[in-house]
């Protein structure tokens, strides 16, 4: 017994310091978006608010020089960040919603067709998230310039391009996991409600469609954040659009400020804060799953975590 | 079978009142053609005019005509181009070991070790997860950067270099390693370790011979499931080695934003998946033959 307790605490210890290398840096990063500018680039700047130094002159802020608040507001009125942040709200909105729909749509009849029916919509949705972002994304930087020079009405590269592509991905995403939640929840109660004498569209309405709602929430709120998130595929078939992302990438390469860390901050508390939520209505949903059906559960558990 | 069942009571309802049909909705096939439309537009549309790009011969500055040109790809056995291939593919395997070797450890500790909290920690791991991976990249080079206080304090001055990329890696894709091999841990039945100890068997025998046996799909799932988004990796290698470490995808995106080489480009995404789909054929192959022998 003793020794079982001694591996124990080496596990123990081992989760610990997994869990402070996950956390630690973004620890790091939120503390140092309250750091001063270093203490010479203070002492040369001539005017009242040390939050508007430049990007150049801040000296080295990645030690700790001082409390200052003064970032988040100055993150919060920089003319380049705020309409990205929009920007990018915006089409993961618009995206999230599409690929939902599309997502559901396909889950439904999915579910109950014959596998070798289903077979190649699959292989194409595995497809869609095994080929690696960078491929996509240049291919479809290829596809939408080509399709803007010879079909009249397409879109130029902008936020357009961006959403169309990024429902791609997201699509496939929400099907998966509402596929998961509609399989694992069986048809029991849907018979029961055609022996009774509902029509399908009344089924759909009052039994199929409440039962799916979890599902359906955590894909829209998945596909929203990942497009929120989404850097790759933005990068190329931008245009001129600036979306949060690509601002914060070229921030991080080029010219750093701890506004930047004051703006990842928020975000960080809004991201967290969708997530806590998704995860507390997925929970609740799973309580109402009848026992026998473990095993769709564990993978409803896998898909709507990852 | 449950259809099978209830059809005897189907003959019992009044068939004037309405057709026969199952005892369950039944979701039109069609519901599944906006995607399939989607998909075939602007998933498989993209694709194969990247296949056609890179057949295609680059003729001066951003024009091309399309046929059936080889060169890109012989190109692509230039030594320079092979070495990016084997790093890539080196860095992404070191990578995804390192994955393994940090994970496996903690997701036995949640399934064995813990009860009350174990979905509390399961979903500690999986926030950072969520949050924004350029964020997270971001904030693993403030921890790095030569002025902080890991390189001037600790001597770790490892920002540019390969072991940032690596450390990177593991850093992003941790979690998604973890999910699975989490989920067929809790599988397991844990009276097998007790019967095996009880029969004699050592603590470090009995996990060898049962838990990582019957664990190991999941590692090979998520070992592949981080391995693939590695091999694909972007924003790691661009800002955690300053551009000096290059993976096969950073040279695909110099060729589309700097160099205009669109052809040559091309023909390195399909050598990309094609080096890729030998791994995914590799697991497909691995996981049918999982479920033949009903592990």
């Amino acid at each position: 017994m003793p020794k079982r307790l001694k591996a124990k605490h080496g596990f123990t210890v081992w989760a610990l310091a997994t869990y402070a290398f996950l956390y630690l840096p973004i620890l790091v990063m939120v503390i140092f978006a309250f750091d001063k500018p270093s203490a010479t680039s203070i002492a040369a700047y001539h005017g009242s608010n040390i939050c508007n130094i430049p990007p150049d002159q801040v000296g080295n802020i990645t030690v700790w020089n001082g409390f200052t608040s003064c970032w988040f507001s100055a993150g919060l009125h920089d003319p380049t960040y705020i309409p990205a942040i929009v920007t990018s709200l915006q089409i993961a909105a618009v995206a999230s919603v599409i690929a939902t729909v599309l997502g559901l749509c396909a889950a439904l009849a999915l579910a109950r067709m014959k596998p070798r029916f289903r077979a190649p919509f699959d292989a194409i949705v595995y497809l869609t998230l095994v080929v690696p972002e960078i491929v996509i994304a240049v291919a479809s930087l290829i596809f939408f310039v080509q399709a803007h020079n010879h079909i009249q009405g397409f879109p130029p590269l902008g936020k357009a391009t961006i959403l169309i592509g990024q429902v791609v991905f997201s699509a496939s995403l929400a099907m998966l996991i509402i596929r998961a939640r509609f399989v694992g929840m069986g048809d029991v109660l849907e018979e029961a409600a055609y022996d009774l004498g509902s029509g399908p569209l009344a089924t759909f309405r009052q039994i199929t469609l409440p039962r799916l709602i979890p599902a359906i929430v955590a894909a829209g709120l998945l596909s929203f954040t990942f497009s929120f998130d989404d850097y790759v595929l933005p990068a190329f078939t931008n245009g001129t659009t600036n979306t949060w992302p690509i601002v914060l990438y070229s921030a991080v390469r080029f010219n750093l400020t701890p506004a930047v860390n004051a703006l990842a901050t928020i975000m960080l508390a809004a991201t967290v804060l969708a997530v806590v939520i998704t995860a507390i209505v997925l929970r609740r949903s799973r309580v109402q799953v009848t026992p026998g059906q473990e095993k769709a559960r564990g993978l409803d558990a896998a898909l709507g975590l990852r | 079978m449950a259809v099978a069942e209830k059809a005897p009571e189907e003959a019992v309802v009044p068939a004037a009142r309405r057709a026969p049909r199952s005892f369950r909705p039944h979701y039109p096939p069609w519901l599944t053609l906006p995607s399939l439309a989607y998909y075939a537009i602007f998933f498989l549309g993209p694709m194969a005019i990247l296949v056609a790009f890179s057949l295609a011969t680059q003729k001066g500055f951003g024009s091309l005509s399309y046929g059936f040109d080889t060169s890109q790809y012989s190109q692509i056995a230039n030594s320079l181009y092979i070495t990016i291939f084997e790093r890539t593919l080196v860095m992404a395997g070191i990578g995804s070991v390192l994955t393994i070797a940090v994970g496996y450890p903690i997701a036995y500790w949640m399934a064995r070790y813990l009860t009350t909290y174990k979905m509390l920690a399961l979903l500690l791991v999986v926030v950072p997860f969520w949050t924004s991976f350029l964020i997270r990249t971001y904030a693993l080079k403030i921890i790095l950067d030569p002025n902080g206080y890991l390189a001037r304090d600790f001597g770790l001055n490892i920002l540019y270099t390969k072991y940032a990329v690596g450390v990177g890696l593991v850093y992003n894709y941790l979690p998604l390693f973890i999910l699975p091999v989490f989920a067929s841990l809790e599988r397991m039945d844990w009276t097998l370790i007790e019967a095996a100890t009880d029969l004699g068997a050592r603590p470090l025998n009995a996990f060898r011979q049962i838990t990582l046996r019957l664990t190991m799909p999941g590692v090979v799932t998520g070992a592949l499931l981080v391995f693939i988004p590695m091999t694909g990796e972007y924003i790691i290698p661009n800002i955690l080695s300053g551009g000096k470490y290059e993976f096969v995808g950073n040279v695909i995106g110099d060729q589309f934003n700097q160099a205009q080489n669109q052809p040559f480009g091309s023909a390195l995404s399909i050598a990309l998946m094609a080096a890729l789909s030998v791994f995914v054929i590799v697991y497909i192959l691995f996981a049918t033959k999982e479920e033949q022998f009903g592990a």
